[in-house]
């Protein structure tokens, strides 16, 4: 398996420098540096000079990608994309354009509130996906699963801002019984957590119920499920014993990859309930042309799938043991 | 086993009733209330940003966000008056509101009234007042032999830090001159980035060739490091790990200099009254080198501890937390050097209780806490809530909020009326408006068939409805580039109305717009008879803007509709703020929209917008409509430099007839900001110029926790029978579903399973 993790690792050398360069050119033609100065300048005064004067301050008053200026490696790392992504590969994520702040240590700080809301919504709401999943796929063809499948699809169907605002609405501004928006440091961000928490569960539901439904109908018409039952295993050993564990594969693909993206957090949940993490951090970057942030956030993006793919397959080789990773 | 699993529940059960049973009964509990227990009852004012301020830095600040951090925390030489109108400047870490005084180029001295041509120096002399005090700050800490403490700090050193309240050794010093005249030196400082260096380098004498020498100076530096790095240089990494000092004494600004230890002067090149305005502004304000040199150590710079985000002022708030990614708090300065609340105000101030507390020592506040709220909704609900203590008024949230009297009085509606919340109202100086390119062969130009076209569409964009259906009633339509409040204003009096817009109603004395049909007519003089050229064809008229918000759409097609009246066709150029930059830095459009917020009240501040050595394609200034009339020129040159006289008032009133003939504007209108706060915020009026105005302000704690704890009653009730619902339905179902439906295991027995069924 070590070698096979070695590999796929080496593999994943390619993709993120192609990431990288995509990134940066992207953003070097859609956003020439000249504009990121003026919009980070802002409105007034912004003279020539002080575009000068800015592009110098950030290392953007080299060429793009080739220094016929300079020689020998100097042609190379004497350019805004060497400069600006070589650094990254020992995850050296430099300093924002906007306002100078050290992007590495902003992504520490922010990550703890992202995971503090993307971690409970992901367990409580998988494990509620695979319950009621499971109770669905128990009561097959009945009353319960019809209701159960309209109400996942009405679910799965409205969007999740309506979930946000009418949970804010209900909860937050009727009834009372949560804060609106808002976060705090430390264990006084409990009662912040709850709203956006039971919000991500529930518009999440449907769309999860109606996948794992479908896993575990196709598990419960195997021959080990009639094998356990014709033994004499009651119902609840049936599903959550044998028949969950054979639907892990599907499971896990589904499951694993988005684990690491746990870090990054929820753009809108976050915006909408002032939660300071990475999906804010993000947002703001893009609203306000900050490459640099930009350039980290799809960098970290793009390692943390190939870690998120890694996971997965090594996941499998713990739910299967026919599954050797070689 | 049942009996076990009862008690278990029940185990559980009890303490869990009880708990919310207690919930319910003692009083204040609010568990929506968004703060911790131990700010309750304390004076704190609450407030929101929307979005984290990017420079706190006073060389490099500049906009109204950061602004309203750092105006509490750096004190400039001037402030504007808090309650008087017009717009007055006072002392604020000055003595006494400096004057000029006036040298020709021989040295000798001129009366205050000489011409701008006869003054080759301006000299303006500053005393700053006595006693006055930096707020504690470990930059000022110094060990027994004098030298500070947080020297060469390590990052081991620096573990644990991440804010400059977690150092525990602070110390404060005295601000004096020299304090003063190193904040000056900065804003030449290419590291800082000054954002009005090019302004204040047309004026204070030497300070661009003061600027060049140190930017020679820093590219000297970065150029030997990287000879000395070889390929392997990498600016941002080189200069996190060893950042950049440069040495202000290498070059002499011959433009400031310092007069003993609280005076100092600031020489100015020409005539420039205006001047006295940017001493308002925290550009002025005294920076310590010491704090400067503490920042720019690497282990505090790798921890984003810097002078950007931890400002060191004399001001009567220091900053507490800074984390712009939940919320800012300032506290008060225990070394403020202290300051008495007006005892004299504008008319009506005395009656509306602003001076009640007259002569009292300032600030009133102990702790003002920013939060971060980037959505309407929730700043608003919790607004209402009680939780901030003030608010503006959103577009979603206007009808709630603000109703129009028949006579288009604005009042709040019963409900905010109930709740005891106060509206203030106060005219923006600022303009937004439309223009032309006076470049463009079709629309630009000063010949009269090109002017009646303008005219012609200015009289058809009917701004009146555009601030109804757009604004909610909340602006003036303009009738030149001058709002109300700044000198030269001539209001809505029959001599200031734009009269090739507008008609003076003699019965209502009013301005009336013009009709659409003398709007055509006018086109038609132009040589476009219902929108037409010569050769028959439509008029096409592009329109650029880099409007992409909910209300883009139907502005762009209120243009449209409004252009359609006239017959003449409005294309729609939308595009993202870049395009919109670099199209206007080209001259490549037709017709725009854009907007001027003051930076000082005079009228120089808003003409200049039209002055010919501002244009946007041939200088790159914040003439974007490129408009180039000598006459105007001549007069504005007569203008700028001139104190507010008649004379003065007299070049205004000419400059705004050339300006309304020509018409390179759409005039648009004048924003009025709507403010509530909370009946337990007291003596808020208003101050469209001033940034430090939380020192005013008082707040009645107790009463804010009784009112928010009668408004924030938990439903409870609702909540439990909503759950008790929930589980009924469930268990309904279930029992429903075994009933009914048997096992899967029977249905599966009879038939295939299908995993899309």
């Amino acid at each position: 398996m070590f070698s096979y993790i070695v590999r796929r690792i080496l593999y994943a050398v390619p993709i993120v420098v192609g990431v990288n360069c995509l990134t940066a050119a992207l953003f070097f033609y859609v956003n020439t540096p000249d504009d990121m100065a003026r919009k980070i300048l802002g409105e007034k005064n912004v003279t020539p000079a002080a575009i000068e004067n800015w592009k110098a301050g950030h290392g953007y008053n080299l060429p793009a990608f080739v220094n016929a200026k300079e020689s020998g490696l100097g042609t190379l790392t004497q350019t805004v994309f060497f400069q600006k992504s070589a650094p990254l590969l020992w995850l050296d994520f430099g300093r924002s354009d906007r306002n100078n702040i050290d992007i590495g240590g902003e992504i520490k700080t922010r990550m703890w509130p992202s995971l503090a809301i993307s971690v409970p919504i992901f367990i409580a709401g998988l494990a509620s996906e695979l319950f009621v999943a499971m109770m669905l796929a128990r009561w097959r063809g009945t009353l319960l699963d019809l209701w159960g499948l309209v109400a996942s699809v009405v679910m799965m169907s409205v969007s999740a801002l309506f979930y946000i605002i009418g949970g804010q609405y209900v909860l937050g501004k009727y009834l009372m019984l949560f804060p609106i928006s808002g976060y705090d440091a430390g264990v006084h961000s409990i009662k912040f957590l709850v709203l956006p928490v039971v919000i991500g569960v529930i518009s999440g539901v449907g769309s999860g119920v109606r996948f794992y439904r479908t896993v575990f109908l196709e598990e419960m018409g195997k021959d080990y499920i009639r094998t356990a039952r014709a033994k004499g295993l009651g119902e609840g050993r049936v599903l959550f014993k044998h028949g969950l564990k054979n639907a892990m594969i599907p499971v896990l693909t589904n499951v694993v990859v988005s684990i690491p993206f746990l870090f990054y957090g929820s753009l809108i949940m976050e915006t909408f309930f002032s939660v300071p993490g990475l999906g804010n951090f993000t947002i703001d970057a893009i609203q306000s042309q900050d490459f640099a942030i930009v350039r980290s956030m799809v960098y970290l993006g793009s390692i943390l799938y190939i870690v998120g793919l890694i996971l997965t397959d090594i996941s499998y080789t713990l739910v299967d043991p026919r599954v050797r990773l070689e | 086993m049942k009996d076990r699993a009862v008690r278990g529940i029940m185990r559980l059960a009890r303490p869990a009733a009880c708990g919310v049973l207690l919930l319910l009964l003692v009083p204040g509990c609010t568990p929506n209330n968004p703060y911790r227990a131990s700010e309750r009852g304390a004076n704190i004012f609450y407030t929101t940003f929307s979005e984290p301020p990017k420079h706190l830095d006073p060389g490099r600040a500049y906009s109204s966000d950061e602004y309203d951090l750092i105006g509490q925390i750096y004190e400039p030489p001037l402030q504007y008056h808090y309650l008087k109108r017009p717009y007055t400047l006072i002392p604020a870490s000055a003595a006494e509101t400096p004057g000029p005084v006036y040298y020709d180029k021989n040295g000798k001295r001129l009366r205050p009234s000489a011409p701008a041509e006869a003054v080759a120096k301006a000299v303006y002399e500053i005393k700053i007042k006595k006693g006055l005090a930096y707020a504690a700050h470990p930059a000022f800490a110094k060990t027994s032999g004098g030298a500070p403490v947080y020297a060469n700090l390590t990052p081991d050193a620096a573990r644990g830090i991440n804010e400059v309240k977690d150092f525990p050794i602070k110390a404060s010093r005295e601000a004096v001159s020299g304090d003063f005249v190193y904040g000056i030196m900065r804003l030449a400082d290419p590291l800082v980035e000054c954002p009005v260096l090019p302004i204040l380098e047309k004026y204070i004498l030497g300070l661009k060739e003061y600027g060049d020498a140190l930017r020679a100076d820093l590219a000297e530096i970065r150029r030997q490091r990287k000879e000395a790095a070889g390929p392997a240089y990498n600016q941002d990494t080189d200069e996190r790990e060893r950042p950049i000092i440069l040495d202000y004494r290498r070059h002499k600004l011959p433009g400031v200099e310092k007069a003993g230890a609280y005076t100092y002067r600031v020489i100015l090149k020409t005539k420039y009254p205006q001047f006295i305005y940017w001493l308002a502004m925290p550009f002025f304000a005294p920076v310590p080198e010491e704090a400067a040199l503490f920042y720019a150590q690497p282990a505090l710079a790798g921890k984003n501890i810097t002078l950007d985000r931890f400002p060191v002022g004399t001001g009567p708030y220091m900053m507490d937390t800074f984390n712009p990614n939940m919320e800012i708090t300032l506290v008060a300065n225990r070394e403020f050097h202290g300051e008495t609340y007006p005892t004299e105000g504008g008319a009506g101030d005395l009656e509306a209780g602003l001076l009640k507390d007259g002569g009292k020592p300032m600030p009133f506040i102990e702790k003002i806490v920013f939060k971060l709220e980037k959505e309407a909704i929730p700043r608003w609900n919790k607004f209402l809530q009680g939780y901030y203590d003030n608010s503006g008024i959103g577009t979603d949230s206007f009808d709630q909020a603000v109703s129009i009297s028949a006579g288009g009085r604005a009042e709040l509606t019963g409900a905010m009326k109930a709740k005891g919340i106060t509206l203030t109202t106060s005219v923006r100086p600022s303009t937004y408006y439309a223009g032309f390119n006076m470049l463009d062969p079709a629309v630009g130009g000063y010949g009269e068939r090109a002017r009646k076209l303008r005219q012609a569409i200015s009289i058809a964009l009917d701004f009146e409805e555009y601030i109804e259906i757009f604004n909610n009633g909340r602006g003036i339509p303009a009738h030149s580039p001058l709002p109300p409040g700044i000198f030269g204003y001539g209001g809505r009096a029959e001599a200031a109305i734009d009269p090739y817009v507008y008609d003076w109603d003699p019965a209502r004395k009013r301005p009336v717009r013009k009709s659409i049909e003398d709007a055509r007519r006018v086109l038609k003089e132009a040589g476009y008879p219902e929108g037409r050229g010569a050769d028959g064809e439509p008029l096409v008229i592009t329109f650029d803007n880099p409007w992409t918000g909910v209300d883009s759409t139907p502005m762009i097609n209120w243009y449209i509709k409004r252009f359609k009246l006239l017959g003449v066709q409005l294309e729609n150029r939308t595009t993202d703020y870049n395009r919109f930059q670099e199209k206007m830095l080209k001259g490549n459009f037709q017709f725009f929209s854009w907007g001027w917020n003051a930076d000082y009240p005079d009228p120089e501040n808003f003409f200049f917008l039209l002055a010919s050595s501002n244009g946007k394609v041939k200088y790159q200034g914040e003439n974007a409509a490129n408009y180039s009339n000598a006459e105007f020129d001549r007069r504005f040159k007569q203008m700028e430099n001139m104190d507010n006289t008649p004379e003065r008032m007299g070049i205004i009133a000419e400059m705004t007839d050339l300006v309304q003939r020509d018409s390179p504007w759409v005039w648009g209108f004048h924003p009025v900001a709507f403010g509530l706060h909370h009946r337990w915020v007291s003596n808020v009026k208003p101050n469209a110029m001033a940034n430090n105005t939380m020192k005013y302000a008082r707040l009645g704690a107790a009463q804010r926790e009784l009112l928010r704890d009668e408004w924030n009653r938990p439903g409870w009730g609702i909540a439990a029978a909503a759950a008790a619902a929930a589980a009924v339905i469930t268990g309904g179902a279930y029992v429903l579903a075994r009933r009914r439906g048997g096992t899967a295991a029977d249905n599966r027995g009879h038939r295939p399973c299908s995993p899309t069924s």
